[in-house]
């Protein structure tokens, strides 16, 4: 009987175990299900289609692209496209730009996040050159104008008229405190 | 064996006895429903009148946050164990449970999880340190917990507590009815409640690991610089969502499966007929568990997920409406020509059936994708989930409380008092709860302690429920009381007509019960007829 209990208690417990990696086998999955099941793209990287870039064939057909930009509240820039929208042919590379201006008296450092609207399409939105790849550090007071390259799928849904490309910035706390650091050390060498 | 004589703190304290820990985890969960209600009741008097008047709505925020915590894992839950505890192993005729040490630490360690949980409340309250408990929430929603102070830490180590003693107990539990039952005691003749906390504790050792793991994730991202859910680092805070409520759903079946047993059991004995489609009751408790699993973003239609996505989960939500109608149908059917009596058992079991289906029935408007639109995160869901969990599970948790009492105590309770509290019961939870559709049809939000003008009526007289189902709670434990002190003698067999095993003991049931197997008779069990 006690051999029967313990057996039991032990398959249980791998159970429970399993079920704990499962709850982290559960990010990988939602990611697959995000990008391949639903085509909504999630990583913020260069485009897979620039090779194709060059020799895309641009289709005859003209599309709006919006463009939006916030700042999460953590991060004291402002931050606002400079064209509200354009018209924009498939298959052929635009630049648009964005303005940026920290507004502290210290440096910060931010990272913007992207997303398309409607997001179904986001995987036919593709940018070959982004401030959104990497960090973006701004000195205190500082403005700097990000420019954004970006290639529309000629594949796009004939139904899809207009794509809205936002970003958010949100800051990056840890590069901020590493930009800090130097006048940190320094006011504590000179206040002694 | 005789019983040796064993000190207050011994008994209770060192107990391995599975009659004193069911009684121990029923009076820790009756504690904490009173403690979760007086929150309840803080809510309820500041949304008495719109406007602020009692409390800021940083402490009105934490109220609702610990008022679910509290229902939901330290008074539901630890209830339905209790009533486990107690009556699983006087209904398949095992000695105690299989793992009875262990049984002991998954309770003890419920007073320390709730402690932990509570102390950021207490240390705001009487000493003024900190920010005070959580308050965003119970489902913990980043980015919103994630910026929360530090009680965030508090909460998360307090839910890893209750998952593994919730995953202890219900591991007890399997390993109990697997392994433990009488001879003669087929699975297919179980009685039903065993049956629904078998499939329950399945649900909790596959959820509860779960949503440690996803509170994991929160505390890496806030304490440890992981980007689980953090967007400034590549992570998705939907996707929290996705992966607390794939807990989260199992979860409220985890609340109610078990009263389904209960009221199962309540009702063959007052309608003085057999259940009607035993194994029909069984099939659906496990389809009822099975579609939990897949159901799980019906509680976030309006986050923004592909259409594919919405039309899947409305439809296989929409499915958990077959199974649980078998079920109402059966309970309703075993009334059908029964001769039925209206002890205080039977009352709210059958309170619960009607009421319990009005939450059904409101829980699949929710499920229609266009409509949830305009539900979603109204009074409509408030008023939902309170009729599927108060009516619902706490009236089943009653039921049971009444049914099992003179078993427990060996007096019987005050039936004229009891249907006291059935009645003001019913009567003030469905002035509390109702008027809240209309509110939540109307657009009055969740979770906000002002709300416009024109909600007054309405809510003042979910108040006036509110304040009386809560008074009403303290004639239960003075009936309890009552009941434990002395009264009637009981009989064994406290109801005539009630079969199962734990009839055949004395009432009370003697410490130690079934130490040799007992030999089942036909008409002792209530399924021992395969062909009924």
């Amino acid at each position: 009987m006690n051999t029967q209990n313990s057996r039991t208690t032990k398959k249980m417990l791998w159970l429970a175990l399993g079920s704990f990696g499962f709850a982290f086998a559960l990010v990988p999955m939602y990611n697959i299900a995000c990008e391949k099941v639903f085509g909504i793209k999630l990583d913020n990287s260069v485009s897979t289609l620039q090779p194709l870039a060059a020799n895309a064939v641009p289709v005859d057909r003209v599309i709006e692209v919006h463009f939006d930009g916030t700042v999460n509240s953590k991060l004291p820039w402002l931050f606002a496209p400079n064209q509200i929208k354009m018209s924009v042919t498939p298959g052929k590379v635009y630049e648009a730009s964005y303005t940026a201006k920290n507004m502290a008296n210290y440096p910060n450092v931010g990272n913007a996040a992207p997303s398309i609207a409607p997001n179904q399409f986001s995987s036919f939105f593709n940018k070959t050159e982004c401030f959104c790849f990497t960090e973006q550090a701004l000195l205190a007071g500082e403005q700097k104008i990000m420019p954004v390259r970006f290639i529309v799928s000629p594949d796009l849904p004939k139904e899809i008229k207009t794509l809205t490309l936002s970003y958010t910035f949100f800051i990056n706390d840890a590069a901020t405190a590493k930009l800090n650091v130097p006048t940190a050390t320094t006011a504590a060498l000179v206040a002694p | 064996m005789a019983d040796h004589k064993q000190s207050f703190f011994e008994r209770w304290f060192h107990s391995t006895n599975h009659k004193d820990i069911g009684t121990l985890y029923l009076l820790f969960a009756l504690f904490m429903f009173f403690l979760g209600g007086s929150m309840a009741m803080v809510i309820r008097a500041e949304l008495f009148q719109p406007g602020l008047q009692l409390v800021s709505p940083e402490f009105f925020n934490q109220m609702t946050t610990t008022h679910a915590l509290l229902m939901i894992f330290g008074a539901v839950m630890p209830a339905f164990v209790g009533l486990a505890n107690w009556m699983i192993p006087l209904m398949i005729g095992a000695p105690d449970m299989a793992l009875p040490r262990m049984n002991n630490w998954s309770f003890w360690i419920l007073p320390f999880a709730f402690t932990i949980l509570l102390m950021p409340l207490i240390l705001q309250l009487l000493f003024g340190i900190g920010s005070g408990g959580p308050a965003g929430g119970w489902t913990l929603y980043p980015p919103l917990s994630l910026q929360s102070g530090t009680s965030l830490s508090f909460t998360i180590f307090a839910i890893h507590l209750m998952g593994v003693s919730s995953i202890m107990g219900a591991i007890n539990i399997i390993a109990t009815v697997l392994n433990m039952r009488a001879p003669g005691m087929d699975l297919l003749k179980m009685p039903i409640f065993v049956w629904t906390w078998l499939i329950t504790a399945f649900l909790l050792i596959a959820v509860m690991p779960v949503l440690a793991g996803s509170v994991t994730m929160l505390l890496t991202d806030k304490f440890f610089g992981t980007s689980f859910f953090n967007a400034a680092g590549g992570g998705d805070p939907v996707m929290f969502q996705h992966i607390f409520w794939f807990f989260g759903h199992p979860e409220v079946y985890i609340m109610i499966l078990p009263a389904f047993g209960i009221v199962s059991e309540i009702i063959p004995t007052f309608a003085r007929k057999p259940l009607f489609g035993y194994q029909a009751m069984v099939y659906a408790t496990a389809s009822i568990a099975f579609l939990s699993f897949i159901v799980w973003a019906h509680h976030m239609f309006t986050v923004g997920m592909p259409l594919g996505g919405e039309l899947y989960f409305m439809y296989a939500t929409m499915l958990i409406a077959i199974p649980t109608g078998v079920k109402v149908f059966n309970w309703v059917t075993t009334l059908w020509r029964g001769s039925i009596s209206f002890e205080t058992p039977m009352l709210f079991a059958l309170g619960f059936v009607v009421m319990f289906t009005i939450g059904g029935f409101s829980g699949l408007m929710l499920a229609i994708v266009p409509a949830d639109f305009q539900y979603h995160d109204t009074y409509f869901v408030v008023a939902h989930f309170h009729y599927v969990l108060v009516t619902g599970a706490v009236f089943a948790i009653m039921a049971g409380a009444y049914y099992w009492l003179p078993k427990w105590t060996g007096y019987m309770y005050n039936e004229t008092l009891g249907k006291w509290h059935f009645w003001l019961s019913t009567i003030f939870v469905n002035l509390l709860f109702f008027p809240q559709h209309f509110l939540g049809l109307a657009g009055m939000q969740r979770r906000v302690p002002d709300y416009n003008p024109a909600f007054a009526d309405f809510n003042m007289w979910s108040s006036i429920g509110g304040f009386g189902f809560g008074l009403s709670q303290l004639l239960f434990v003075y009936i309890v009381w009552k009941s434990i002190h002395g009264g009637v003698k009981a009989q064994a067999r406290v109801w005539p007509s009630a079969r199962g095993l734990e009839w055949t003991v004395p009432s009370p049931a003697p410490h130690h019960t079934f130490e040799k197997p007992p030999v089942i008779k036909d008409g002792d069990l209530a399924h021992g007829d395969v062909t009924h």
